[in-house]
């Protein structure tokens, strides 16, 4: 297969599916779903370490940051204040520079605030961290994150956490034809099929959480993603046939009997 | 016998006594943090962990650990 690389700020990765660490029964179980997943890229969240209760498991203990790449997000925050100081913390623990900025606006719908979250962008590029950013499927506003230095445009798919799907394909093509920049769909995918229509609509990757990790069977739903990923990538690349009103036989009609 | 002076700081957000004069590193021995698995915030300031020796706590300082943990 051409092209088989997803490629970010100059880092090559197999995989085209990133996966969320949250929302798992228990870390082995995440860590056993990510190795299914084949994801070499997570995110991970930055919270206060548990002073009282040393004995709690430590996702580094689960998942080796030398073998996936940790992608520190700031999942959570409300304004650019807390985003950059979560992302500059995010650095200081190990050097990460590679990070997802997630700047909500929005208790309920939890949509992005993009003016936050294009300014915590200009910020941290300046800075020399290579920002992957979530934000709205708006094209408009994807130029301009582009502008100011992101290094992934990441669209939302739904609401997070809703499963809904991709709502909006049209916009995603928009943003797709506009930008040479990795396009991850990053928020509410709810199966694999909708991976398949993100990987179609000539998307460079998607991120899932929630649909893995609240799958009745985590195990077979992040396998179901990765092949997801993978036939909707061969799909794209393959150059599916014109969409026609009418029927089209596939026999052909001379001998007919 | 000289008493030993303590102060009061907040560490993770909770109220803590430790010795005064106690140095950042030596709190992040004691509550047996992996350091390199952390990063410190003193007062809002991220602190560079190769210069923890030479940090002291004084009364009422604001100490944050944090880590990564799951998310998505």
């Amino acid at each position: 297969m051409i092209n088989n690389k997803l490629t970010i700020a100059n880092k090559k990765f197999n995989s085209r599916l990133i996966v969320g660490t949250g929302k798992y029964k228990n870390m082995s179980e995440c860590a056993k779903a990510i190795n299914l997943s084949g994801a070499e890229i997570v995110t991970v969240a930055v919270r206060r370490v548990n002073i009282s209760d040393k004995k709690k498991p430590l996702l580094m203990d689960y998942i080796d940051p030398k073998k996936i790449t940790y992608l520190p997000n700031t999942a959570g925050c409300f304004n650019s204040r807390e985003a950059l100081r979560t992302l500059r913390l995010a650095r200081e623990i190990g050097g990460w520079k590679l990070v997802k900025l997630e700047v909500l606006g929005d208790k309920k719908n939890l949509f992005p605030d993009m003016i936050e979250t294009l300014k915590s962008t200009e910020v941290l590029s300046k800075e020399g961290f290579q920002v992957m950013v979530y934000c709205n499927d708006d094209p408009l506003m994807a130029k301009r994150l582009e502008n100011s230095g992101a290094k992934a445009i990441m669209p939302l798919a739904a609401p997070i956490g809703s499963g809904l799907g991709i709502q909006n394909k049209i916009n995603i093509q928009i943003i797709r034809a506009q930008t040479k920049l990795p396009l991850i769909i990053d928020a509410g995918l709810g199966q694999a099929s909708d991976a398949v229509i993100a990987m179609e609509l000539g998307c460079d990757g998607v991120l899932v959480n929630t649909a893995i990790a609240k799958a009745k069977k985590p195990f077979d739903m992040a396998l179901a993603f990765k092949n997801a990923v993978v036939a909707g990538r061969q799909s794209y690349l393959s150059g599916r046939i014109e969409k026609l009103l009418m029927g089209q036989p596939s026999s052909p009609k001379k001998g007919i009997i | 016998m000289k008493k030993i002076k303590k102060i009061k700081i907040k560490l993770n957000g909770k109220s803590k006594m430790v010795i005064d004069n106690y140095k950042i590193q030596n709190l992040i021995k004691d509550l047996k943090i992996p350091i390199k698995k952390v990063a410190i915030e003193l007062n809002h300031e991220i602190l560079d962990k190769k210069k923890l020796d030479k940090i002291k706590i004084k009364k009422n300082d604001k100490i944050e650990i944090v880590h990564f943990i799951g998310g998505g």
